[in-house]
Formats: C-alpha cells, sequence, structure tokens
C-alpha cells in the first residue's frame, strides 16, 4: 500500500502539494514513483518560470520510459531542488520528503480548493 | 502460461501480443543486475515456436534464411533472418537443427502470423516434402540466464540428453547447441541460447513442462542468487549486448546489412529471398547503418525516435535506447547515414529540443566476462 501523508494536498496527476504562506513545495506521490519504478533522470523547471495549473514543467525518467509531471498550481517556480537532479534515486527513496521537485510562488490561490484530500486521492489510486 | 505465477510473484503485468507478460517483479534494475552477477529467469512463452519436418527441410529454409542451416550438425543451432526479395527483415529467429532432417524455429510474438503466412506461401511449391506444425499456444519457454546458471540447471534438468546434442547432463551443453531431456512425464529442450549475452540456457516444452521447470528453477536456483525477470530487463540486457529488437532496429524495410548482421548473411550457399539486394550491398555498402552509442554527459536517456545529428546536420534517428543499468548511462541504438557510424564518431542525441553529446561505440556496449561463457 502506499503511502498518503494526511497534511498533503494531491493532483489526480499524482504530484502532492504542501502549502505554507502562500508557497507551495511540489513533489510526486508514492504511488506515483512506485509505478514509475526506478527512476534515473529528473528534469526540472528554470527558476523563474511561470507555469499554469495543469502545465507539464518537468519529466522524469524510469529505465523505461520518460514521463511528464505536470504542476498542480498555477504560480511562479522560486527555487527547484537540486539533490534529486543530482541523486534521482531520491525520488524514489523519500517521494514525500527529500526528493520534492519545486517550489511554487502561487498566483491563484483559489485552485487549492480544487486538489484532492488524501482521502479522495486514496480513492483514486485504489489503496 | 506462467500467469498465475506471475501474479503470486507480484509481477507488473503487461498485455503483449495476446500474452500477459512480467514488465518486472521488483525493478528492472534490480533484475538486470542479478543477471548479470548471478542469475535470473524469464518466461518467454510469447516466443513463436515452429518445427519444420520433410524430406525437403534443409532445402526449404536454406532458400528462405539468410545463415547457411548446412552448416548445422543435429542438437547445433544458429542465428538467422528471414527475408523479403527487397532484402527487408520479415523476421530475425533462432534456428534449431534438432534431429537429422527436423528443424525448430524460435520466432518473434509481433511476427507469429506474418511469418507463418510466409512459411505456408514458400512451402505451398514443396507440396507435402515440408511439414510445419506451429506449437505457440500449447508449448511455453523460459530463459534461465547468468554467470552462475551452471551451478544449479543439473538439479532442475537431471540426467542424460535423449536427443539432440548427447551429454551427460544439461550443464555440458555449450554455446548454440541444443538437447532434449525426459523432464517428469514429458520432454523438455534445452538451448544453450539466449539474449542477455550472459551464459544460460533456454528451455522449451509443453505449457504444464513448463510451468513446473519454472517453479523447479526457483527453488533450486535461489540460493544461487536467481530471481525472476521480467521483460524489462530484458530489454536493458539485450542492448547492452547490441542485440537487435523486431520492430526496432528490424522490419521489413531495413535490411540485415543495414542493420550490421552481415555475419548472418551466408553469400556462399546459393539462392535465397533477398540474396540480390544483401549482395550488392554487402560488396558496396548501405547509405544508412545501424550503430551503437553511448551518451558521454549528464543527459536523460534516449528513446527511440529521437533525432541524431552531427556538426548542426540531421545524420539519423535513435532506434532504441535506455539507462545502462550496468554502466550507469545512457545508451542506445540508432540508425545514421553511413559516413557518420564509425566507431568513436561524435554524434548528437536531440532530447527535448536540447542536443546532448553522445559517441559511436562498437557493439557490444557492454562485454560480459567471455572466459565465462563455454564455447564462445
Amino acid at each position: 500500500m502506499s503511502k498518503i501523508p494526511p497534511d498533503l494536498k494531491y493532483a489526480k496527476s499524482h504530484e502532492w502539494v504542501r502549502v505554507q504562506d502562500g508557497i507551495a513545495v511540489v513533489g510526486i506521490t508514492d504511488h506515483a514513483q512506485k509505478e514509475l519504478t526506478d527512476i534515473v533522470f529528473v528534469e526540472l523547471p528554470a527558476a523563474g518560470r511561470t507555469v499554469k495549473a495543469g502545465e507539464p514543467c518537468a519529466v522524469v525518467e524510469s529505465v523505461k520510459t520518460a514521463s511528464d509531471i505536470y504542476s498542480p498550481l498555477s504560480g511562479k517556480i522560486m527555487e527547484v531542488n537540486p539533490a534529486v537532479v543530482e541523486n534521482p534515486g531520491l525520488v524514489n527513496a523519500e517521494p514525500d520528503g527529500g526528493g520534492w521537485f519545486f517550489k511554487l510562488e502561487l498566483s491563484q490561490p483559489g485552485e487549492l480548493a480544487g486538489l484532492l484530500s488524501p482521502e479522495d486521492y486514496r480513492k483514486q489510486v485504489g489503496g | 502460461m506462467l500467469f498465475e505465477a506471475h501474479k503470486a510473484l507480484g509481477a507488473r503485468l503487461i498485455d503483449f501480443n495476446g500474452w500477459d507478460m512480467p514488465v518486472f517483479y521488483t525493478g528492472i534494475t534490480a533484475e538486470h543486475l542479478a543477471v548479470r552477477s548471478a542469475a535470473g529467469i524469464f518466461d518467454i512463452s510469447h516466443m513463436g515456436q515452429v518445427m519444420v519436418g520433410g524430406e525437403a527441410a534443409l532445402e526449404f529454409l536454406n532458400g528462405l534464411l539468410t545463415n547457411d542451416l548446412r552448416k548445422l550438425v543435429p542438437g547445433q543451432g544458429q542465428y538467422t533472418l528471414m527475408c523479403n526479395e527487397a532484402g527487408g527483415v520479415v523476421d530475425d529467429l533462432y534456428a534449431y537443427r534438432t534431429g537429422p532432417g527436423q528443424y525448430l524455429l524460435v520466432i518473434n510474438a509481433s511476427r507469429v502470423e506474418q511469418d507463418m503466412a510466409w512459411l505456408r506461401d514458400h512451402a505451398a511449391g514443396f507440396q507435402n516434402r515440408v511439414t510445419l506444425a506451429c506449437l505457440d499456444r500449447e508449448n511455453g519457454a523460459v530463459a534461465v540466464q547468468g554467470p552462475r546458471v551452471r551451478e544449479f540447471v543439473d538439479k532442475v534438468i537431471q540426467g542424460s540428453s535423449i536427443s539432440g546434442t548427447r551429454v551427460g547432463q544439461a550443464s555440458s551443453l555449450k554455446k548454440n547447441q541444443i538437447a532434449s531431456f525426459a523432464f517428469g512425464q514429458g520432454i523438455l529442450m534445452v538451448a544453450c541460447t539466449g539474449y542477455t549475452g550472459e551464459d544460460g540456457f533456454e528451455v522449451m516444452g509443453p505449457g504444464d513442462c513448463v510451468r513446473a521447470v519454472w517453479d523447479h528453477f526457483l527453488s533450486a536456483g535461489a540460493v544461487h542468487g536467481l530471481v525472476p525477470a521480467g521483460l524489462g530487463a530484458r530489454d536493458t540486457l539485450r542492448t547492452e549486448m547490441g542485440y537487435p529488437l523486431y520492430g526496432h532496429e528490424l522490419n521489413e524495410t531495413t535490411t540485415p546489412i543495414e542493420a550490421g548482421l552481415g555475419f548472418f548473411v551466408s553469400l556462399d550457399k546459393g539462392q535465397f529471398v533477398g540474396r540480390s539486394v544483401l549482395e550488392a550491398q554487402k560488396a558496396s555498402g548501405t547509405a544508412r547503418t545501424c550503430v551503437a552509442f553511448k551518451m558521454t554527459g549528464k543527459a536523460a536517456p534516449p528513446r527511440p525516435h529521437y533525432p541524431v545529428w552531427r556538426d548542426a546536420q540531421s545524420v539519423g534517428e535513435v532506434v532504441s535506447g535506455t539507462q545502462s543499468p550496468s554502466l550507469g548511462a545512457g545508451i542506445g541504438m540508432a540508425y545514421v547515414a553511413t559516413p557518420h557510424s564509425r566507431p568513436g564518431t561524435a554524434l548528437e542525441i536531440e532530447i527535448r529540443g536540447v542536443k546532448h553529446p553522445a559517441i559511436v561505440v562498437k557493439k557490444p556496449l557492454y562485454r560480459p566476462d567471455a572466459a565465462r561463457v563455454p564455447g564462445s
């Protein structure tokens, strides 16, 4: 069973969001990293880039395939996590901790209401 | 065929040409490295098995396949290709001479229909002097691959062979040899072949025997480091070896010569389908060539269809690519214009709009310790 921390919000496309003072930290869920399996490469957006909710803005590559990662919310990329670029396996090891992808300054905080609760995300992934 | 076994092992399954096949059990990288350092067992029941017999079997097959079947003694096999008139590849396969006038073809799952139609069309001219039997659905197969396989193969495949290469035990089989062994109430064919570059065996037979041998291998091999391995690891292992996969390096519009498989095209055996084109290409070269390459900087893994560049000039396209678990780098194969195919040539692979440096390397991309593959 995948870990779904209760203090996070979730996107249908398997990203998690942790919001504090208008800044959202974004990563991919434990369920997503298990589906992707051994992650060997992470490509992150440039800091300063403006993204819209649902826009593909990062790529994770497993041995077998490349997968787009979507920004769950609209805003400006404030900071990206160099540790996952250096050590992509961190996404498998700590998907909702040290394996975070980027921090976003929210331009549409109202979009938060459209994200899934931990309970709803658990229903989506079936356990 | 081994569906229940894969489910019990927690495999991630995909539909592959109508077969539920495992992509991986624990993870592609771990399974890949287990095969390189110890042993892995693969379900390869999706591969087609075709028995060819009759008094004209040799003449029939040697007129369709590019390699020379006359080189085989009973109990021996060879890699070969089947081409159309234009030299394009209908399929690549292993042909085994299982008895004096009996041949077993092991063909790609994705090509069973096309191959059988091609074989039947060409057999028609031989009337009843050629027999064809596709054992695709009743027979299964497993591949047991890795440097430690010989430590336990005789615990599973017991006793002396009963046909093919005569050996006292399965572990005495050498590269490309095949033999049959009694197994329970049935018979299994055991060939010293594979698709990983490692030592090992491919074991073929009726479904119930294959299900039993899968379980026996897993229990006898566990203490020798044997793990079940899926199609994901099978693909990364073959890519490291530079082995072609039909639909990637090979299709009906690529020739064995372009693919770098000229070694398996025998021009001293007389007429065969596709010969004139292949002969001309062997003599005067081809416009494009399939090369192996390695990424030289930090980059995402190369993937099929990525454009290949050299000096701001588009020179080709990637056909296979992955992150190499053994080398920790991106590797792949690409068709490039022949002037850019020499090992050492600096290329660039375009990944999501950005060009990344790569270098043409001689196949294989990874070299298992050759000393431990007897007969090779």
